[in-house]
């Protein structure tokens, strides 16, 4: 029941923090609440990352081990609720007294205040590696998570984020983000194309070469669609693309196709189309066949982002005058407004818990992301960034514990950013030429090699 | 015999006097004041050729003033064309509405597609950055379709009238300044 505990110490945090947001929007009658970093109830678990034993001591292994411990604690870090204890503080080394449970005096780690543990041990021979990686709770002295991995040193990087994805799980229920990759659209040659990385920046490879304006990416729930919007005809269209298979589809109406989004566990997707003369958001199959219309109002209605559990969409609407942000059942006729500060709230994600919408609101010049409740009702906005350039494009990770979004702070050019889902730890995601923007991260996709 | 002498004298003073006048007349011929020095001396085939050089003068003449009025013309045709490409219809922020000025560029605009029939166009909405990327793909359209539907109130027809929203990706000026984005939120006209 060890991972219970953790998952409830994290749980209790977020709920801790959370009424003590909504005792201070009683308490002070404001329309924002502003997440400062150093809110002390996120508290990150203290983990001590040891340096890897290597078994026969040559080079390459040697080697191996390193970038297998750089990787490890790089990982770990990105989860945000995690904090790498600066190996200064050690009181003893793993690598050389042992790295088994057996083997640990736990008085060196909980003396110092590390909560969790992690050894590792490296074979290596020909190119070909074996890792062995344990998760230990000091406290309770208790293994949490053992795993060995091998294969070729080539590899290192997908064995060690398999193994973080397992102490994500033994700490919060669930895989996280090590699976998973983001789609994007960066600039190439005064193009834009749409590209994907992994979850933490690395490896961006070039998915379109339409030499054109490609827009909007979006996967679909197994990530192995994509669908986007593309100039290359003329005007925007949406393109269908299957990333194995030579599959895929054109949607072209008349008009407009543009903010596809897939329905969850299913291959339908929802877009606006202009077609009628209204743009209006429709269910599609991903062929482009319309299966309905779902909203029906004056004014431009874009941006679907479906519901967790697929029974509703969040999207924005000027049918007020100016955009807000609207949720409809896609069963319904009615859509509810859930936006009623400031005069342009556009962008609407919705968390994976179905709880939460973050979106994005314009006041006096300033590009911000906000965050509200939706669930058991609509809640007060909470501002996530400020003071710092534009930020548009909010997406939330597969697990709800990150969002990634597009910024152009610090005097720059817009590039990728990444968040806690409190606002927390603001940083570049990656390191790239030109202008990158519209970030969407997939669903799990598996730990296969570049 | 004193009579015949005397006719005889009389007779040769005559003659004398008409020799003289003979003689005389022909300086008074040659005018001081006139300056043509040719005309004393012009044969028929000389002047043909005179007047044809004047009526060749003439029609030179004549050829240049109408090449002038016909450049002038020209020009005048170019400088509308290019006033039809050259100026945008622009927009409030966040807004598709036609300002009192956009309606007289339209106005305009109709007018050179009445007087062009044989020309289509494309209008193309565009938005400046002040805005999300997907909010401004619709907001392109409806600037575009305002302009539009304008022209075909104005009775342009409207097979010769295609839209097209490029958002915020296709700014004139990518700076940020408040200028920027004012001529950035435009309505763009582009033959097809």
């Amino acid at each position: 029941m060890r991972q219970r505990k953790y998952f409830h110490m994290l749980y209790k945090a977020a709920w801790v923090w959370a009424i003590i947001v909504l005792l201070s929007v009683h308490a002070l009658a404001k329309d924002y609440d502003y997440i400062s970093i150093s809110n002390p109830f996120l508290n990150k678990t203290p983990i001590a990352v040891t340096s890897f034993k290597a078994f026969s001591g040559h080079e390459a292994e040697v080697a191996a081990g390193v970038q297998a411990e750089r990787i490890l604690k790089a990982g770990l870090d990105f989860t945000g609720y995690l904090k790498i204890m600066d190996p200064i503080a050690f009181l003893s080394n793993p690598a050389e007294s042992g790295i088994q449970l057996g083997q640990i005096n736990f008085k060196d780690w909980t003396g110092i205040g590390a909560e969790l543990l992690v050894t590792g041990g490296v074979e290596e021979l020909d190119g070909q590696v074996k890792l062995q990686l344990r998760l230990m709770d000091t406290f309770n002295t208790k293994l949490l998570v053992g795993k060995i991995y091998s294969g070729p040193a080539t590899q290192i990087r997908a064995m060690v984020h398999r193994f973080c994805a397992e102490v994500a799980k033994a700490l919060t229920g669930n895989f996280g983000v090590f699976g998973s990759k983001i789609a994007f659209v960066s600039t190439v040659n005064g193009d834009k194309e749409i590209y994907s990385c992994d979850f933490d920046g690395f490896n961006p490879r070039q998915i379109t070469h339409h030499k054109s304006i490609s827009l909007s990416p979006a996967w679909s729930h197994d990530a192995q669609w994509l669908a986007y919007v593309s100039y290359a005809k003329g005007k925007p269209d949406i393109f269908v693309k299957n990333l194995k298979k030579n599959l895929g589809a054109i949607v072209n109406y008349k008009g407009i196709n543009i903010s596809p989004d897939w329905m969850p566990g299913k291959l339908d997707l929802a877009a606006t189309l202009s077609f009628s003369g209204d743009q209006e958001i429709y269910l599609l199959t991903r062929k482009g066949e319309i299966i309905k219309r779902v909203t029906k109002s004056w004014g431009s209605n874009v941006s679907p982002k479906f519901s967790p559990d697929g029974g509703k969409i969040a999207f924005t609407s000027s049918r007020s005058g100016n955009p807000q942000i609207y949720i409809q059942g896609l069963d319904s006729q009615e859509a509810r407004r859930i936006t009623f500060t400031g005069k342009y709230n556009t962008s609407p994600a919705w968390s994976p818990d179905g709880k939460k919408i973050a979106y994005v609101g314009i006041e006096k010049n300033k590009i911000n992301i906000f965050v509200i409740s939706v669930y058991p009702h609509i809640g007060n906005p909470a501002q996530l960034t400020a003071e710092q350039g534009d930020n548009e494009d909010p997406c939330w990770s597969p697990d709800g514990s990150l969002i990634v979004f597009k910024s152009n702070r610090n005097g720059g050019r817009a590039h990728l950013f990444v968040m806690t889902a409190a606002g927390t730890d603001q940083r570049r995601l990656l390191s790239m030429p030109g202008i990158q923007s519209e970030p969407d991260w997939s669903g799990d996709t598996g730990f296969s090699a570049e | 015999m004193k009579r015949q002498l005397l006719m005889n004298v009389m007779m040769a003073v005559m003659v004398a006097g008409l020799l003289t006048m003979a003689a005389c007349s022909k300086p008074q011929v040659a005018d001081p004041g006139d300056v043509y020095q040719g005309q004393s001396g012009e044969t028929d085939a000389e002047k043909a050729a005179r007047l044809e050089a004047e009526k060749a003068a003439r029609l030179e003449a004549e050829r240049i003033k109408a090449q002038q009025l016909n450049d002038q013309h020209r020009a005048q045709i170019v400088e509308a064309k290019s006033r039809f490409l050259n100026q945008n219809i622009l927009f409030d922020y966040d807004s598709d509405e036609l300002t009192d000025q956009a309606k007289g560029l339209l106005r305009e605009k109709a007018a050179w597609l009445q007087a062009n029939p044989s020309d289509a166009v494309m209008i193309e909405g565009h938005c400046d950055e002040r805005g999300t990327t997907v909010y401004n793909l619709a907001l392109g359209e409806r600037r575009a379709n305002a302009a539009q539907n304008y022209l075909v109130d104005l009775g342009v027809s409207a097979r010769r009238l295609g839209t097209v929203s490029y958002g915020e990706e296709k700014p004139l000026d990518p700076a940020s300044t408040e200028a920027a984005h004012r001529i950035n939120r435009r309505a763009q006209f582009i033959f097809r």
